[in-house]
C-alpha cells in the first residue's frame, strides 16, 4: 500500500507501520502535526498546545526505536480532550472555573496511552464540563467544524462535547484523539465530522483522573479516522483500574485481530422505535443503505423493538444533571481553580466564584439536577428516572436475544450552523436522541461515517453491541466502513485564512 | 418495665419522663481513611495527611477500604446486630469549606448494620436493654480553623475522609444516667472489639443526643437534637438542662419545636442552632462512583469467629468463678482491666482473692496516682504473686500491702522481696507459743483483766504481732492465746 505523501494524511495504522519501519521518525511525524495544529488555529480545536512536550516525547520514542523497543503506539501523536487530567499540563474541562488548573496527576487512560508510547500534541477544546452537543458552551469559544456545506462559507459546529477532538481528527491535526461520552459526546461529533468514534462499555476504561460530568454515564473512548485506528487506540486506553471501583476486570482483547472476520451469519437488529416522525429523509436513506451493505456481506437483518426509547432523553436529562449537580459542587474556589475576589464571607465566595466560573449551560444543568434531587421531588423525578433506566437497559437485553449488534443512525441530522440551536436547549438536547440510550444501558456504541448529505456534510451510522462485546461492534463497523468507502475530506480552507 | 425504672422529673403540673436516644459517631480504628490511602494518625501537622481524593481534586474517585468495612461488621456483630450483606453508599450534599467535595459519602437508606442491642448496667444493679436501630459508615469532614489569622479562616483536611461508624440507638433511655451508662457500655464494647479507641478527648467518639419529654404513659414528645457533645459529663448535663427547658416550655403552655441545638459547656446550657424549616436539604442519592457494597456471608462468619469475649459474657463467666455481680461489673468495664485480672488468674491467683485485692487495694492506688491500669507500675504477675502468698499463708494481709508498696515504688519480684526482707509469716506453733508466753508472763495484770473482759485478747494479739514483727500467723496467735488464757474457742 502506498503511503500518502503528507504524513498528516496517514491513518494511525499507517503511521505506526511507517515509524516502526523507520520510514519516518517520530519527531518528523510529530513536527508535521505540530505545524498542522498551528495552521489550524482558526478552528479553535485546541485549548492548550504542547509542542515542546510533544517533541520531547517524540525524541524519547525515537531513542527507543533506535534500540528496537517498539511499544504499541510508539511515537504516534495524539490529541487529548481537555477533560483528561494531564500532569503538569493545564486541564480546563472547557470551563472558566478550571481555567488555571494544572493537575499534579495523570489520568489512568492517558497514562495508559503514554505507557504505550503515544505523544501528546495538546488538549482539545470541548463543551464546558462536557455539557453540550455543539462545542458552543466552551469558555474558550466554539470550535469551528472543518466541514462546510457545499457552496457556503457559514461556520458549522463540529458537534459536542468532544468537538475539538472531532475537528482535530477530521482536519488531520492528529493521528487520533480521545473523547468522553456521557450521552453521545464521542459518537455525535464523530458522526457530523466524518470520523469514527467509539464509546466503550461502561467500566471498560478507567474514569480515574477524568473530570466527572455524570459518573454513572461517563466513559472515555477513541476518536479516529478509521475503525482499525479505533480498535488500536481502545486496546491501549482500556484497563481495569483499582482506583476506579466501577472499572471492570475483564481482559482487554486484541480488537484489531478480529477486525476483518466479516459479518457473515451475524444478526443485525434494526430497532423500529428509532424511526422517528419528521426525521430528514437522508437519515432514513443512509440507515437503509447500511442495512443493505451488511446484508450484502452475509448478515441477517432483523427488526427488533426497544419500547422504552421515547423515555430515554427525559430519563437522561434527569440522571445526568442530578449527578452533575453533585459532582460540580467541589468547584467552590476554596482549594483550586478560580476564586472570586472581593468577597465578604464564605457564602459570598461560593456564590461569586461559581457565578463567574460556570457558563449558562452548566448552571442550567446544576439547577435541574439540584431540583430533581430535592426532597419532595426525588421520588417523582430521580427515582422514576432510575426505574426507567432499568427498563431501557432491559429493552436492550431483550433485543440482544434476537440479534448480535444493533444498527441505528448516529444523529438525527448533519452538522448545523454555529448559533442555530443555542437559543433552544431542547432542540440541542435532541441531537442525542439516538445515543443516550446506549449510555443509560452502559453498552458499547460505535459511530462510523456512512455518507454525505446533498450539501456535502457527513452522516454517521451507529452500531450498538452487547456489554464488553466491543470486538463484534468494531468488526461490524469495519464492514460498514468498507461498504461505505467514505473518502470525503474537508477542504483545508483554514490554511488560506 | 420502663415505668418502674423511670426517674421522673417533677414539674409544676406533675411528673415528666425524659426520653433519650443517642447517635454516636465512632472513628473506626484503621491505618487508612475510608475511601483513600491517606493516614489517620491524630495530631499530625495540618494538611499533612491528605490525598487527592480527600481534597476532592477533579477526577478523583473513592475506593472503599476493606479494613474499615470489616471493622464495621465486627462492631455490628458485637452489638448482636443484623449484618446487611448488601449496603449502599449515598452522597449527602451540602456546601461547607471543610467538606471539599461538597458532599459527604454516607449510608442513608441501606446501612451495613441493622437492628441490634446493648445491655446497660445501672448503679442499683438493674440491667436495661437499649435497642440499636442501625450502624452505618461515613466519612468525617475536615476542620475549619478560625483562630489562626485576624481575617482569614483556614481548613485542615487531615480528618477529611476518616472513617466513622454512626451508631444510632432507639429512644430507649429514660434518664441522663442511662444515657451515660449506654455510652460507657458502647465505648467498652468497641474497645473490646478493637474497632474504635473510644477516645472522647481526641474526638474519636462523639455523640448527638436526642431528647424529648412526656407525661408518663403518653406518646413520644417532639425531640430536639443536641449536636456533638463530647464528654460523658457534658452529655448528662446537656440532657438535664434540655429536659428541664422542654418541661418549662410545655408547662408555660408552649410547644417544642423540632430543632437542632448546641450544648455550650461553659454556660451549661443548650442553644438553638437551626429549626426544622432551616434544616439542610441534603439531596441524598446513591453515590455513582461506588458500587453497592456486597459482603460474602463467609467473611461475616470469619469475623464472627474472631470476636473476643465481650463484657456481658465475660461478666457472666466471672460470676461463675464466684465473683459478686459488683466485682464482675467493675472488672469487665474496661478490656484492659479484665485482661489484667485474667492475667493474674493465669499466673495462679484465686479469682475471688484476686478480685478483692484489685478492688480493695490496687485500683485505689491507681486512682490516687491518676493512672490507668495499663500505665500502673505493678505487673499482673506481681499482684498475682502477692495474692497467692496471702492465700497460702506465706504472708499476712498486712504484710501484703507493704509488699505492694515496695513493688509499686521500687519494682521487683514480690516473692524475692518477701524472702530477702524476711517477711514470711511465722506458722511454726512453737515459735508463736514462745512469743505468747513471753507476753503473758510480762503482763500478769492484763491476764487477770482479760479473764473478766475477753475482748482484751485483741491487745494480746497486737503485742504478739509486734514482738514477731507482724510475721506471726494471726489465726494461730488467736487460737494459742485463747487456750493459754482459758477463753472459749471462737467468738
Amino acid at each position: 500500500m502506498a503511503l500518502p505523501t503528507d504524513p498528516t494524511d496517514f491513518s494511525l495504522a499507517e503511521a505506526r507501520e511507517a515509524v516502526a519501519a523507520k520510514k519516518i521518525s517520530s519527531l518528523e511525524l510529530t513536527a508535521a502535526f505540530i505545524k498542522a495544529v498551528e495552521a489550524a488555529r482558526p478552528l479553535n480545536a485546541f485549548v492548550t498546545e504542547t509542542p515542546e512536550r510533544a517533541a520531547a516525547m517524540a525524541s524519547e520514542s525515537d531513542a527507543r526505536l533506535a534500540k528496537g523497543v517498539v511499544r504499541p503506539l510508539e511515537g504516534l501523536p495524539l490529541a487529548i480532550k481537555d477533560l483528561f487530567c494531564t500532569k503538569g499540563v493545564r486541564t480546563t474541562a472547557g470551563s472558566n472555573i478550571l481555567s488555571n488548573f494544572v493537575p499534579p496527576y495523570e489520568s489512568t487512560v492517558t497514562q495508559n496511552l503514554w505507557n504505550a508510547g503515544a505523544v501528546l500534541l495538546g488538549k482539545t477544546n470541548m463543551d464546558e464540563f462536557a455539557m453540550g452537543s455543539s462545542n458552543e458552551t466552551s469558555h474558550f469559544g466554539p470550535v469551528i467544524s472543518p466541514w462546510r456545506s457545499r457552496g457556503s462559507n457559514a461556520k458549522l459546529v463540529p458537534g459536542g462535547s468532544s468537538g475539538g477532538s472531532a475537528a482535530s481528527v477530521s482536519a488531520n491535526l492528529c493521528l487520533a484523539a480521545t473523547g468522553t461520552d456521557t450521552g453521545g459526546s464521542i459518537r455525535q461529533p464523530a458522526a457530523v465530522t466524518g470520523s469514527v468514534g467509539m464509546k466503550p462499555t461502561y467500566g471498560r476504561c478507567s474514569r480515574w483522573g477524568i473530570v466527572a460530568f455524570a459518573s454513572s454515564l461517563d466513559q472515555a473512548g477513541p476518536m479516529t479516522r478509521t475503525v482499525r485506528d479505533a480498535a488500536i487506540i481502545l486496546k491501549a486506553m482500556a484497563s481495569v483500574d483499582p482506583k476506579d471501583s466501577t472499572s471492570v476486570d475483564i481482559p482487554v482483547p486484541d480488537y484489531e485481530a478480529g477486525l476483518e472476520s466479516g459479518v457473515k451469519g451475524l444478526r443485525i437488529g434494526i430497532p423500529k422505535e428509532y424511526r422517528m416522525d419528521g426525521a430528514p429523509p437522508e437519515i432514513d436513506a443512509i440507515w437503509n443503505k447500511g442495512a443493505q451493505w451488511l446484508n450484502a456481506q452475509g448478515a441477517e437483518i432483523v427488526e427488533v423493538s426497544l419500547p422504552h426509547t421515547k423515555y430515554a432523553l427525559p430519563t437522561y436529562y434527569i440522571v445526568a444533571p442530578a449527578e452533575a449537580s453533585s459532582n460540580l459542587a467541589r468547584y467552590d474556589g476554596v482549594r483550586y481553580g478560580r476564586r472570586a475576589k472581593d468577597v465578604h464571607d464564605i457564602v459570598d465566595l461560593y456564590e461569586k466564584s461559581r457565578a463567574d466560573g460556570f457558563g449558562p449551560e452548566v448552571k442550567r444543568r446544576i439547577l435541574i439536577g439540584t431540583y430533581v434531587l430535592s426532597s419532595g421531588y426525588y421520588d417523582a423525578y430521580y427515582l422514576r428516572a432510575q426505574k426507567l433506566r432499568t427498563l431501557i437497559a432491559r429493552d436492550f437485553t431483550e433485543a440482544f436475544r434476537q440479534c448480535d449488534v444493533l444498527l441505528t443512525p448516529a444523529t438525527p441530522g448533519p452538522a448545523f450552523a454555529i448559533g442555530e440551536k443555542t437559543a433552544d436547549p431542547v432542540s440541542m438536547y435532541l441531537n442525542d436522541v439516538f445515543t443516550v440510550t446506549v449510555n443509560l444501558a452502559g453498552l458499547p456504541g460505535l459511530s462510523v461515517p456512512a455518507g454525505l448529505t446533498a450539501e456535502g456534510l457527513p452522516l454517521g451510522l451507529q452500531l450498538i453491541g452487547k456489554a464488553f462485546d466491543e470486538a463484534t461492534v468494531l468488526c461490524v463497523g469495519r464492514a460498514v466502513e468498507t461498504a461505505a468507502n467514505f473518502t470525503a475530506k474537508p477542504q483545508k480552507w483554514w490554511r488560506a485564512a | 418495665m420502663s415505668a418502674t425504672r423511670s426517674k421522673y422529673i417533677q414539674g409544676s403540673t406533675g411528673p415528666w419522663e425524659i426520653v433519650v436516644g443517642l447517635e454516636v459517631h465512632c472513628q473506626i480504628l484503621s491505618a487508612a481513611k475510608l475511601f483513600s490511602g491517606a493516614a489517620t494518625e491524630f495530631g499530625a501537622d495540618p494538611n499533612s495527611q491528605v490525598s487527592f481524593v480527600d481534597a476532592a481534586m477533579p477526577g478523583m474517585l473513592p475506593v472503599i477500604n476493606k479494613k474499615c468495612v470489616e471493622q464495621a461488621v465486627r462492631t455490628g456483630l458485637g452489638l448482636k446486630a443484623k449484618i446487611n450483606l448488601t449496603s449502599v453508599f449515598d452522597r449527602k450534599n451540602y456546601f461547607y469549606p471543610d467538606l471539599p467535595a461538597g458532599y459527604q459519602i454516607s449510608q442513608y437508606k441501606n446501612p451495613i448494620v441493622g437492628e441490634g442491642e446493648v445491655f446497660i448496667d445501672l448503679a442499683g444493679g438493674e440491667t436495661v436493654r437499649v435497642g440499636i436501630e442501625r450502624l452505618h459508615m461515613e466519612q468525617d469532614a475536615g476542620k475549619s480553623l478560625h483562630d489562626q489569622h485576624p481575617d482569614h479562616s483556614f481548613v485542615d483536611l487531615n480528618r477529611s475522609g476518616v472513617a466513622l461508624m454512626e451508631i444510632v440507638s432507639r429512644p430507649d433511655m429514660r434518664s441522663s444516667e442511662e444515657a451515660a451508662a449506654f455510652l460507657k457500655k458502647l465505648r467498652a464494647i468497641v474497645r473490646y472489639l478493637g474497632t474504635c479507641d473510644g477516645n472522647m478527648d481526641e474526638g474519636s467518639m462523639r455523640a448527638d443526643v436526642n431528647v424529648s419529654v412526656r407525661k408518663p404513659g403518653a406518646g413520644l414528645g417532639t425531640r430536639c437534637e443536641i449536636k456533638n457533645v463530647n464528654s460523658m459529663r457534658f452529655i448528662a448535663q446537656a440532657i438535664e438542662f434540655e429536659a428541664r427547658r422542654q418541661i418549662d416550655v410545655l408547662e408555660a403552655g408552649g410547644t417544642i419545636k423540632q430543632e437542632t441545638r448546641l450544648f455550650d459547656s461553659r454556660a451549661g446550657e443548650t442553644r438553638s442552632m437551626r429549626s426544622k424549616e432551616e434544616a439542610h436539604d441534603y439531596r441524598y442519592f446513591p453515590d455513582p462512583d461506588l458500587l453497592p457494597l456486597v459482603l460474602d456471608q463467609a467473611l461475616v462468619d470469619e469475623i464472627a469467629a474472631s470476636l473476643p469475649e465481650l463484657p456481658d459474657e465475660k461478666r457472666v463467666r466471672f460470676m461463675q468463678m464466684g465473683l459478686s455481680a459488683y466485682d464482675a461489673t467493675v472488672l469487665v468495664a474496661e478490656r484492659e482491666t479484665a485482661d489484667y485480672f485474667e492475667a493474674m488468674l493465669a499466673a495462679g491467683a484465686d479469682a475471688k482473692a484476686a478480685a478483692n485485692w484489685l478492688n480493695n487495694e490496687y485500683f485505689g492506688r491507681l486512682n490516687k496516682a491518676g493512672l490507668s491500669i495499663a500505665d500502673g507500675p505493678v505487673p499482673a504477675a506481681a499482684n498475682s504473686a502477692i495474692v497467692q502468698m496471702v492465700s497460702a499463708d506465706v504472708i499476712s494481709g498486712k504484710i501484703a500491702k507493704d509488699v505492694l508498696d515496695v513493688v509499686w515504688s521500687d519494682g521487683g519480684d514480690p516473692r524475692a522481696i518477701v524472702e530477702e526482707r524476711g517477711l514470711k509469716q511465722v506458722t511454726d506453733t512453737d515459735a508463736i507459743e514462745k512469743a505468747v508466753d513471753a507476753v503473758i508472763v510480762a503482763n500478769p495484770d492484763k491476764v487477770e483483766a482479760a479473764k473478766a473482759k475477753p475482748q482484751l485478747v485483741g491487745w494480746f494479739v497486737g503485742q504478739v504481732m509486734k514482738s514477731t514483727g507482724g510475721k506471726a500467723n494471726p489465726s494461730a496467735v488467736n487460737a494459742i492465746l485463747k487456750a493459754r488464757l482459758g477463753l472459749p474457742e471462737g467468738g
